[in-house]
């Protein structure tokens, strides 16, 4: 599907290529991306390394108003700051290297904390595999740049491979003649042959996209919390270390709780229901919590916090004639890895425009298949997620996790329930994978096995003890 | 080399990342640092070749069911990542183009075999002219 310059119309008045097959990229053809976070860098990035595998030419404007390299949360993008381990994977393959200056902590193990005690889960080859990340310039209190941004990282990469940045707020966006029209303050309307929406949710850019008829719907949201606390690298070295601490705790409404450490700060991640301040503030005073932090922590003292949306429902249609919505904007994963799938939404798009053009049967045909398979995962993973909210509320279950994940990790038995747990809170596999190994027989009798140690109250201290060798 | 905010596993000097006759389920990406490609025969070792930051090894084991033809092993401190079998053909089935950049360093390892295969027909010409 890829055309050359010779059998197109290249050139029209308008400042469009019209291509002998109308919808298809060729050299000289123009694309706006809206928004220079990850999906959109991705995009760029990838559309443009693989239009010079083909020879093919392209125009590619990434619409950002924000700066990342300036400190402070003006270039944050609100989230956890998590590059899961695929995506750790799948970025080195790709030839993306992240340096120490973009990770502020390479994870190498989970710490799964209940109120009936603690164990670690190491990572596969005992290598740090999960990177954590500041997405913008970081928290509020930060005054001088000290490290680069990911967010930042991504869009110099994209910058790197020619695609041009046009620093202004977008004001409108439209469809003249079935082209996306883009304007931005003071300026005369751009016309454009493809238009890739990358923005986010936290915006009102696509409230403005509903109302061009293509069928696009916002999708459903929920909010989460991050907040941040300067705690200081050394405290993170004797307290939290290079493992990603995540909580399952009877506080009601709270579903997920995670403490990511990272230079001198480290992140506090919630998802639940109706999230707000007073739910933050039972979990950071909890005394699971104060046990991991560094002695004289104070919850009350942080450096910033925010409460954004998030996507849990795709986007039912996350594709139209020349326009194509990727990263949260589109489908994203449920809760988990958001940045791995705004990286396979990219990489999908970018596949599909050039080598199968831009037209909405294109993008149903060959982009819409990764996003069913994330939004078919998402629905598995609403059942896996509901197992853990069950573990949540029952003592007993949560007494038999600790106890078989602890035999696992301290006798070395073939660890059924610590990968999935690994899976489950890093992200690093499909839910449906992780959903077939919960209900795997071998499992299940090693659960029956541990319920009446469960019963009887046998767990916490001892196992605790045992398993992180405190 | 920084132990905290870094990915992959610091090995020292002359550590082995991965055994010649061993079956990999495996590859490798330098972070830092450098290593060294040693082929073992008949008790002799010969270095193939160093690869340093970003450079892929060990890829042949993805590919192939057969044991690794040569041991990696750490020239100074080297920092690698280690990209699982299962999981690389499982994204490649979704997203082919992740495999462009494995072809293209496959193509200038036997760009650069055949480089090497040229040159030491060349030495061995000489030589033989020497002793004619």
């Amino acid at each position: 599907m890829i055309a050359r310059r010779g059998e197109s119309n290249a050139g029209a008045s308008d400042g469009t290529s019209v291509a002998a097959d109308d919808a298809v990229l060729v050299d000289g053809s123009r694309i706006a991306v809206l928004g220079g976070g990850p999906a959109g860098s991705f995009f760029a990035y990838f559309l443009l390394d693989m239009a010079a595998r083909v020879d093919v030419r392209l125009e590619l404007d990434i619409y950002e108003p924000r700066t990342f390299a300036q400190p402070g949360p003006t270039g944050c993008n609100m989230c956890g700051g998590i590059v899961s381990e695929t995506l750790v994977q799948n970025l080195a393959a790709d030839g993306v290297f992240l340096s120490g200056e973009v990770i502020q902590r390479g994870i190498d193990s989970y710490m799964l904390h209940t109120d009936v005690g603690s164990v670690r889960i190491s990572t596969p080859h005992a290598e740090a595999r999960i990177g954590a990340v500041h997405r913008g310039g970081g928290p509020r209190d930060v005054t001088e740049p000290r490290w680069e941004s990911f967010d930042g990282h991504l869009l110099a990469r994209a910058l790197g491979v020619g695609a041009n940045l046009i620093g202004s707020r977008v004001e409108e966006v439209g469809l003249v003649d079935g082209r996306p029209s883009i304007r931005v303050h003071g300026q005369e309307p751009r016309r454009y042959d493809l238009a890739v929406v990358a923005t986010g949710v936290n915006t009102s850019l696509l409230k403005a996209l509903e109302g061009l008829g293509i069928g696009y719907r916002r999708p459903s949201l929920t909010k989460t919390l991050i907040r941040e606390y300067h705690v200081g690298a050394e405290a993170i070295r004797t307290s939290l270390g290079t493992s990603m601490h995540v909580f399952l705790l009877n506080i009601p409404r709270l579903e997920f709780a995670a403490l990511i450490p990272k230079g001198d700060y480290v992140t506090m991640c919630l998802l639940g229901e109706e999230i707000d301040n007073a739910l933050g503030d039972a979990f950071a005073t909890s005394k699971e919590v104060r046990a991991v932090m560094p002695p004289g922590w104070e919850p009350e003292a942080r450096s910033c916090q925010c409460i954004p949306h998030i996507n849990v429902r795709g986007v039912e249609k996350p594709y139209a004639d020349r326009v194509v919505f990727i990263g949260d904007s589109g489908v994203t994963r449920l809760y988990k890895d958001g940045i791995g799938a705004a990286y396979r939404t990219a990489k999908a798009a970018a596949r599909t425009a050039l080598f199968e053009g831009v037209s909405e049967a294109a993008f149903g045909r060959y982009f819409m298949p990764v996003c069913r398979s994330i939004r078919g995962d998402n629905r598995i993973g609403e059942v896996a997620f509901r197992l853990t909210r069950l573990a949540q509320r029952l003592r007993i279950l949560r007494r038999a996790i600790l106890a078989i994940t602890i035999e696992e990790q301290v006798r070395g038995r073939r660890p059924r329930l610590s990968s999935i747990l690994w899976d489950m809170f890093s992200g690093s596999a499909p839910y449906g994978d992780i959903f077939t190994r919960m209900v795997h027989p071998a499992l299940l009798w090693r659960g029956l096995l541990a319920m009446p140690g469960a019963l009887v109250g046998r767990t916490a201290s001892t196992l605790h003890e045992r398993s992180t060798g405190g | 080399m920084d132990g905290t905010a870094v990915l992959g596993r610091i090995y020292a000097d002359g550590e082995t990342v991965a055994r010649q006759g061993d079956v990999g389920d495996c590859m490798y990406v330098v972070q830092d640092g450098e290593v060294e490609i040693v082929a073992e025969h008949d008790g002799h070792e010969t270095v193939l070749r160093s690869a340093g930051r970003n450079e892929i090894l060990g890829e042949m084991a993805i590919f192939e069911h057969r044991p690794r033809s040569a041991t990696i092993r750490a020239r100074g401190t080297a920092r690698i990542l280690t990209l699982d079998k299962r999981n690389f053909l499982r994204r490649i089935n979704e997203d082919p183009s992740l495999a462009f950049r494995m072809i293209e360093t496959m193509s200038h390892r036997v760009r650069d075999l055949s480089a090497e295969v040229v040159e030491l027909e060349e030495r061995l010409r000489a030589a033989g002219a020497l002793v004619r």
